[in-house]
């Protein structure tokens, strides 16, 4: 068990009465790089927010390096699980700077602003970015920042909802790119939401297709293409274009 | 102005004489008036009268209309004012309307004296009741005496009425039902151009009060009222519960102008200051001392005045009022928009936390809003008197409404996705209110506040009618003396000042919003 960074148990949520999630168990092994991948609705997002408790599940069990998410305070946790939202969520009225230090600084950190500069870098971003307005950035160094953000208090673990989904091809494709060099070099694990099945593919060590809550196939990218587990997934793999391996 | 500082001058002598009397009556006796060129004079008269005696005297004049008044007598804040009988009986009983004089008088009297141990002092001996009134020459081609003698002319006559006067059932109606008028025309005047028009023959007939300046100054015949249609308002002086207990001697004193005061003697005295320009004190002064009830004053008092400056030399021969009610107002704004502001914007943040409380809390505040400021102005008299307290505390509960639904709903919808990612990220509820949503809500906070402002700014200036100062004071006496240099001496530093409130707010908005945001406002107004 303690080799898996996140281990989900027959984690089930309802809104209402829509089950958005039903009986669900996905494993994430440490320095992985899971890809939930699936349609709107299919529960993905909902998914990844009860990791770090931004969604309070209903039944089943999820533990985070072993530990049971429900026994942490649900404030420590989400400063310990790295998290980045789609459209960035950097905090207009700060600069990049601050905005990359706000996890350390929460933390009270000495260092914040020294760890903040560290990972400005690490995310390929050039120094002086740091004393610009987030609305100054281009929306791929947007990310980018929130990327850095989501790692500069010594996270091990980050969550991404959709991070790329919103960026032009080139922009995608360099930050996809920039997230593979940076996994291998800090040693992270990641648990991404896409519904981008070439992104899945290429980021990914291990891809989970789900579809109305329930997860529908969880193998390698590889298996994923080469033997669909279900005609569902034959026919999103269909549609998005991506050939059979 | 001259007139006043001597009169002041010599106050104090005469008082002194008396100062056995004047310490055994303790506190002075706080003389009201309505907001209205007579009721100025009469309470004028009742505090020189009152100082003449040597009984020290604290001036509360125009107090905003009857049920400012009445509360504040009811309320013990202020000792006497004068009313009128008919209003009495119609607006503070309620009671059917009655068209005997001394039926009206006695019913009040008993009325008052039960209900709140109010007394009305026995007539100052005039009616300040409608008058119909037409040019004395018309009177004497048709041989006009009473209502009932136009009834046979009025078809050849064309009426001028206050539109008011036209529609009320105890206006134009009834008196024509009563009478048998017809007219042959009417037409709509407003009140400050139908004596105007009448004297000029564009109309025959006006609608007026009985004691209206503008009857003595025209030489216009009032048509008596014989057979009694028009409810009868007689003036009496109206005295509170405690002057009567504490200082009978008081009492004794006013009753001194008790049926001294003929109609067309009060008519003379209005026509004084409201079309003549002299000042109520010196105009006072001389009738007190014609009537023999004081010795002496009247020479200076009644000095003419001289000759009228330029506005701009005007405004500077009051720059020490003017100053004094600048700063008052200045207090009456800030002192409740700062009150406001740190009851508001707390209570909101509180509500944006407890989200389920903050809609009926909400509106609960927004309620105060709906009460109309002069009623808001009156419910505070009983509780808190009447001067600057009550209208701080009137003002301060206006400024809330805007400051916390602003606030409110600015924090509420603060950039959502800044929010999420505070709380993704492990901010705790607090720390997302501290550090995203406040600064991130700061125009919309500070757009409340400016709002609350410009209100405040507004209302203060009806802040006089309940004895609280400021620019609204010269705005009031102007108004009830019909002195348009007076009213424009308030007016005009009142816009000033609410310009200057918005500027000085706008710049604290500019330095509150987080630059990024300004930034976007910039190009969001250039866009445009």
């Amino acid at each position: 068990m303690t080799d898996l960074a996140v281990h989900i148990e027959r984690v089930s949520k309802s809104y209402g009465g829509v089950r958005a999630l039903i009986d669900v168990s996905v494993d994430v092994p440490q320095g992985a790089c899971v890809a939930l991948v699936g349609e709107s609705g299919s529960g993905k997002t909902t998914l990844l927010r009860c990791i770090n408790r931004l969604v309070a599940f209903d039944a089943g069990r999820i533990t985070v390096f072993g530990t049971d998410v429900l026994q942490s305070e649900p404030v420590g946790l989400r400063r310990a699980i790295g998290y980045v939202p789609q459209d960035g969520g950097l905090l207009p009225h700060w600069r990049v700077r601050r905005n990359v230090a706000l996890v350390p600084w929460l933390d009270g950190a000495a260092d914040a602003t020294a760890r903040a500069d560290r990972a400005i870098a690490a995310v390929g971003l050039d120094a002086p970015m740091g004393e610009r307005w987030p609305h100054e950035l281009s929306g791929g160094q947007q990310q980018r920042a929130a990327v850095a953000r989501a790692v500069a208090g010594g996270q091990s673990l980050v969550l991404l909802d959709e991070p790329f989904g919103a960026l032009d091809a080139i922009a995608r494709s360099d930050l996809q790119a920039m997230m593979i060099t940076l996994r291998e070099r800090s040693s992270l694990t990641l648990v991404l939401v896409t519904h981008d099945l070439h992104e899945a593919f290429r980021l990914a060590t291990q891809v989970v297709v789900m579809r109305a809550g329930r997860v529908e196939q969880h193998a390698p990218p590889e298996e994923i293409r080469g033997a669909p587990a279900t005609p569902y997934v034959s026919a999103l793999l269909a549609r998005a274009g991506v050939e059979a391996a | 102005m001259a007139a006043i500082a001597l009169a002041a001058l010599l106050l104090p002598n005469g008082r002194a004489a008396r100062s056995v009397l004047a310490q055994a009556a303790g506190r002075p006796v706080v003389v009201a008036s309505k907001p209205f060129g007579e009721s100025y004079l009469l309470a004028e008269m009742f505090a020189q009268l009152l100082e003449s005696r040597g009984i020290p005297v604290d001036r509360r004049p125009g107090l905003g209309a009857t049920q400012v008044a009445f509360a504040a007598l009811e309320s013990g804040a202020i000792d006497v004012y004068p009313e009128y009988t008919g209003t009495g009986l119609l607006a503070v009983l309620h009671a059917p309307p009655m068209h005997d004089a001394a039926a009206v008088f006695d019913t009040v009297q008993r009325a008052f004296e039960q209900r709140w141990g109010i007394r009305w002092l026995p007539p100052l001996g005039f009616e300040n009741t409608y008058a119909i009134a037409v040019r004395a020459g018309t009177a004497g081609r048709y041989g006009l005496r009473t209502l009932s003698d136009l009834t046979g002319v009025a078809s050849k006559l064309t009426a001028g009425f206050t539109p008011d006067f036209i529609g009320r059932p105890d206006g134009l109606p009834g008196l024509a039902h009563a009478y048998g008028l017809h007219f042959a025309a009417v037409r709509p005047l407003n009140q400050a151009l139908k004596y105007r028009a009448l004297a000029a023959g564009r109309v025959d007939v006006v609608d007026g009060y009985s004691t209206d300046g503008s009857i003595a100054r025209y030489g216009l015949v009032v048509l008596d009222d014989d057979r009694h249609f028009f409810p009868p308002y007689q003036a009496a002086a109206l005295v509170g519960v405690r002057l009567q207990r504490d200082n009978p001697a008081a009492v004794t004193v006013l009753t001194e102008l008790s049926g001294r005061l003929s109609a067309p003697v009060m008519r003379a005295l209005n026509q004084r200051v409201e079309i003549g320009g002299e000042s109520v004190a010196a105009v006072a002064a001389s009738a007190l001392s014609s009537l023999g009830l004081t010795k002496g004053a009247s020479a200076t008092a009644a000095a003419p005045e001289a000759a009228r400056p330029g506005f701009l030399a005007y405004l500077w021969q009051r720059r020490a009022a003017l100053w004094n009610d600048t700063l008052r107002h200045l207090l009456l704004v800030a002192v409740p928009l700062v009150a406001g502001i740190l009851a508001g914007v707390p209570l909101a943040l509180w509500l944006e936390r407890r989200r389920s409380a903050a809609e009926p809390v909400i509106r609960a505040v927004g309620v105060l809003q709906t009460i109309p400021s002069i009623a808001l102005l009156a419910i505070m008299i009983p509780l808190l008197g009447v001067g600057v307290w009550p209208a701080l505390v009137a003002l301060w509960l206006y400024s809330l409404y805007p400051i916390v639904r602003g606030t409110f709903t600015a924090v509420r919808d603060a950039d959502p996705s800044a929010v999420a990612a505070g709380r993704a990220l492990g901010m705790t509820p607090a720390q997302v209110l501290r550090w995203v949503r406040t600064p991130l809500a700061a125009p919309g906070i500070m757009a409340g506040i400016r709002t609350a402002a410009v209100i405040d700014v507004g209302t203060a200036t009806l802040a006089a009618f309940i004895g609280a100062g400021g620019l609204g004071e010269p705005i009031a006496t102007g108004l009830a003396l019909n002195d348009t240099r007076l009213i424009l001496s308030g007016a005009i530093p009142a816009a000033v000042l609410a310009l200057l409130v918005d500027a000085v707010l706008a710049a604290v908005e500019w330095w509150t919003t987080p630059e990024p945001l300004r930034a976007a406002a910039r190009e969001r107004s250039r866009d445009r």
